[in-house]
């Protein structure tokens, strides 16, 4: 396919090449926005509106949507605070531990410091699923099933996280300055905390809105190990949502219930884009 | 001495590298190899519940391991998995090398990329299980999509896509193309933008047409990132789990054919099939292990 679109356009002039191009990156812009544009629609919506058809332009019944939803039967005020304590608690824990990590490997010079490092490259692709089952033994028998704990300590061992960290680490931070900070009479701790760790800033803060949203989107482990509703996720909910009877839900509270667990990401996003699809480029292998 | 001295303070403070080692080496130990080890050890014993009788824990050996690979569940599960991975994989390749190539062509000078890539990143973004619940209220028979598609005539009464097999699948893997698409181009457009450009002027110079500089160049220089995107996504195309566990409300419906590995991992996880969930979750450990040492490969040459 794609060596019929490159025979296509070669020999083209670029104003025609370019067109084409500009088309086919609407299209899949559009393709990407237009499911969020009829969910905005519909969550102004009411049932008896949206059994009727569907509508371009947006109605008046957001509000009541929400207080339904809000005074309804699912805990919806309980799931907004624990995803938002889980997602927070992960994404400072996971970043600041794997920050210490990542400075470990890259300024100490100790014995088996390569071997360390071909190990965290070594797991880091390993899921967490295939653990899984020995985790929640382990949940249980330390007491800590249903509870939000377990989904957030994990966190501080991210090899994914450390990797980003240590890569970013190795061309932006001189060793010098560590060496600086001792003769100064600066603790290692110290030196961590007060001076490298503010240096590191820029990659601390796309890191951690990856463990923010990641967390926030989990859904695998909190729903095996949540099982009161008021201490369980958005996720969890939202997959309770769909195991209820959903024909007889109202739809207006089913659309305002995913645009508020969708919408929170999508600002942030918005607002820290160039950071965010900058750290997705910095991350990848330099091929 | 003097020089002995400061070795020695050298030496001293690289003790510390330990020091700092320790949240991430104890979190790791406690969360995730302790797991590993008793999950294996799991897979060994026949433990299950029927009804209201617990069965087990007897040691059975590797029998687990016989009945997991030796029943046509697992394979079919696998082959679902396999398929709509696939399907949305393909589609997200070729859409990913095409927009990558437009973004990092110097002589198209696109406006609006950062635009663009803002847009076409954002579904990676979004709740995974939120987005199937969205997708599953808009193609529902009374949704939306229904809607539109009988209002302009394309279907006489409203189409059921979650009832026929070929749909069914077709939405996941659909889904998976849009929340995937975005990372791969700006992933695959780093590995573009990386190769030299007098690579191309000479090649321009020499006479060398754009598809013979696509498929001379700019995909060789590419290969590396290509199979890292490659393998990621099988990895994490074998974990594929939110979207048709949310879409079919656990049951892989129609007749299990969007039931993936991971859902019978669940189902094992949650029926209390300790036995046979040891022996799946060992398997998928395996296989995911192989996969990820092409990974570490090219992350180590990258290393270096």
């Amino acid at each position: 396919m794609n060596n019929d679109i490159s025979m296509k356009t070669h020999g083209l002039p670029v104003g025609v090449r370019r067109a084409i191009a500009y088309i086919v990156l609407i299209f899949f812009s559009f393709l990407c926005l237009i499911w969020f544009y009829i969910l905005l629609i519909n969550s102004t919506r009411s049932h008896q509106e949206m059994t009727l058809g569907f509508t371009l332009l947006p109605s008046t019944h957001l509000l009541d949507n929400w207080t339904s939803l809000v005074n309804g039967t699912i805990p919806i005020a309980n799931g907004f605070l624990n995803s938002i304590i889980v997602s927070g608690c992960t994404a400072v824990l996971c970043t600041y531990f794997s920050a210490m990590t990542a400075y470990a490997i890259n300024t100490y010079r100790f014995k088996g410091r390569t071997a360390i490092a071909t190990f965290i490259l070594a797991i880091m692709m390993i899921p967490g699923q295939v653990t899984a089952l020995g985790f929640l033994q382990l949940i249980n028998k330390m007491g800590m099933d249903d509870s939000i704990v377990p989904l957030i300590i994990p966190a501080i061992a991210s090899p994914v996280t450390y990797f980003y960290l240590k890569q970013y680490m190795e061309s932006n931070l001189p060793l010098s300055l560590v060496e600086a900070a001792r003769i100064d009479g600066s603790g290692e701790f110290r030196t961590f905390n007060t001076i490298i760790f503010p240096l590191i800033k820029p990659a601390i803060s796309v890191q951690m809105i990856f463990a923010f949203v990641g967390s926030w989107n989990n859904y695998f482990t909190p729903a095996l190990i949540l099982h009161t509703d008021t201490k369980k996720t958005l996720p969890v909910l939202i997959a309770q949502l769909r195991g209820a009877d959903w024909l007889r839900f109202d739809m207006g509270q089913i659309y305002i219930m995913i645009a508020a667990s969708i919408f929170p990401v999508i600002v942030i996003y918005l607002i820290l884009s160039k950071y965010i699809v900058g750290g997705v480029s910095a991350g990848a292998v330099k091929g | 001495m003097d020089k002995k001295q400061s070795n020695g303070n050298v030496v001293k403070f690289n003790r510390w590298g330990y020091i700092f080692l320790i949240p991430f080496f104890v979190v790791y130990v406690i969360f995730s190899l302790i797991p590993l080890v008793t999950t294996i050890y799991n897979s060994f014993f026949e433990n299950y519940r029927s009804g209201l009788k617990q069965i087990g824990p007897n040691f059975v050996g590797i029998a687990n391991y016989f009945k997991l690979l030796g029943t046509p569940e697992i394979w079919k599960y696998l082959g679902n998995t396999l398929i709509m991975w696939i399907g949305g994989f393909i589609p997200q390749i070729v859409v990913a090398l095409l927009l990558a190539y437009w973004f990092s062509d110097p002589s198209l000078r696109l406006k609006g990329q950062r635009f663009f890539k803002t847009v076409i990143y954002m579904p990676n973004l979004i709740m995974a299980s939120a987005f199937a619940m969205l997708f599953f209220a808009l193609f529902s028979a009374s949704g939306p999509v229904n809607q539109i598609l009988t209002s302009i005539g394309v279907f006489a009464e409203p189409y059921k896509f979650f009832d026929h097999i070929a749909s069914a699948r077709m939405l996941i893997m659909f889904m998976n193309f849009l929340m995937w698409f975005g990372n791969t181009t700006i992933l695959l457009m780093a590995g573009m933008l990386g190769i030299d450009t007098a690579l191309y002027e000479a090649a321009e110079v020499d006479g060398a047409t754009a598809t013979q500089i696509f498929f001379k160049i700019t995909m060789p220089i590419l290969r590396p990132i290509f199979i890292y995107v490659l393998i990621t996504s099988l990895i994490g195309g074998l974990q594929m789990y939110d979207v048709p566990q949310i879409m079919t409300n656990g049951a892989g419906t129609p007749v299990d054919s969007t039931t993936t590995v991971i859902m019978l991992l669940n189902r094992h996880l949650t029926s209390k099939n300790v036995g046979m969930g040891g022996a799946l979750s060992v398997f998928l450990f395996f296989v995911t292990g192989i996969l990820s040492l092409v990974v570490f490969r090219i992350n180590s040459r990258s290393e270096n």
